[in-house]
């Protein structure tokens, strides 16, 4: 088909979006904003009964500038969404955000004086993760629901290069339906 | 209970001796002896509790407060000692008015209940008197208000950031 035709085997075509995406989601450097209970959870996925490491995410790097895939484990008090803000803020682009388990996501049962009801309230979130707290096949779940995402729209997710740009609608070759039937042609 | 109303505690006898009319009531409950003590003689009281060598309060294991919003008066500050050598504890209840909202602090006598001394006064906004550093220990000092009160309107919250706006989460749609 196409243009590989005219070479040997051993050669394939694609765009630079479809590379560049595919090489990011392989290598999300995790910034685990841990704040409660959840925590443990977190750390049963990231060590080697669940291995995040298989979908390239295993490397927590403590400090924002070194990440791009920001995890928020835990509840977040109003007292703490200040930090929140700003760890996201020092984050480098293209960056993503997951909200870990039921607190993170919408408060959880504090419904109360002290607890933001839900970080997208603060940040903007790409994928969120039900638990309380979740499973580690949830986190894994997420991060591969992540990854695709990353794949199909590249940086400019939710969260992504520019958050105030309208999400651009480009087709992918991965998931058009045109692509996929020209190639089995 | 009205039996072990009528049956009294030594710690509560020696209270009584020390301090005539000081103590307004008490109870005991498995060895464990409760009084209700005057506003203005806590400081002594925990003096004594803690030098006398029947007592030998070594220990501050818990300070708090309770708010009986529909009584007279409304707060209740609620200390709870323990004697590590004489292996006894004792715990001293004060009432405090709400629109005299002070009490003096015990923060000489044991230096630990300096923070808590703080956080009784962050969440029902309780005055320790002569504390060295009476300022808000767990919300933020731009809170306003005391949590902890039973009159705090439950759902306010006091957000620091501005909040984004989101979509309505508890829409499932036609079920």
């Amino acid at each position: 088909m196409g243009v590989e035709t005219q070479f040997q085997d051993g050669f394939m075509t694609t765009t630079i979006d479809s590379v560049v995406n595919w090489s990011r989601k392989f290598s999300l450097f995790t910034y685990p904003f841990v704040t409660a209970c959840c925590g443990m959870e977190y750390m049963a996925a990231a060590c080697s009964h669940y291995d995040i490491s298989r979908f390239g995410a295993e490397i927590p790097r403590f400090s924002p500038r070194q990440a791009d895939l920001l995890f928020v484990v835990g509840t977040i008090t109003h007292k703490m969404a200040p930090v929140l803000k700003l760890i996201y803020e020092q984050m480098p682009n293209p960056k993503w955000v997951i909200a870990f388990g039921a607190c993170a996501s919408s408060g959880g049962f504090y419904q109360n004086y002290s607890v933001v009801q839900g970080i997208d309230r603060v940040i903007p979130v790409d994928t969120y993760i039900a638990g309380c707290p979740p499973r580690p096949e949830a986190v894994l779940d997420a991060i591969i629901e992540l990854q695709n995402r990353i794949q199909d729209r590249g940086p400019q997710g939710i969260s992504g290069i520019n958050p105030n740009q309208e999400e651009k609608v480009i087709p992918k070759a991965r998931e058009s339906k045109e692509n996929l039937l020209l190639s089995r042609q | 209970m009205s039996t072990e109303q009528e049956e009294i505690g030594n710690l509560t006898q020696l209270l009584q001796e020390q301090f005539p009319g000081a103590v307004q009531s008490y109870h005991q409950h498995r060895g464990d002896e409760t009084v209700l003590v005057e506003r203005s003689q806590i400081l002594p009281i925990c003096q004594f509790l803690r030098d006398d060598e029947r007592s030998k309060m070594e220990m501050m294991i818990d300070l708090t407060a309770v708010d009986y919003i529909k009584e007279s008066p409304r707060f209740e500050v609620v200390y709870h000692f323990k004697s590590l050598s004489l292996e006894h504890r004792i715990r001293v209840k004060v009432r405090v008015p709400e629109e005299d909202c002070e009490i003096d602090s015990i923060h000489e006598l044991w230096l630990a209940v300096d923070w808590y001394e703080r956080e009784c006064y962050d969440m029902y906004g309780i005055i320790f008197k002569n504390h060295p550093n009476l300022q808000r220990i767990l919300m933020y000092s731009q809170f306003e208000g005391y949590p902890l009160r039973k009159d705090y309107p439950i759902g306010r919250q006091q957000p620091l950031v501005e909040m984004r706006p989101v979509n309505e989460r508890h829409d499932y749609g036609e079920l």
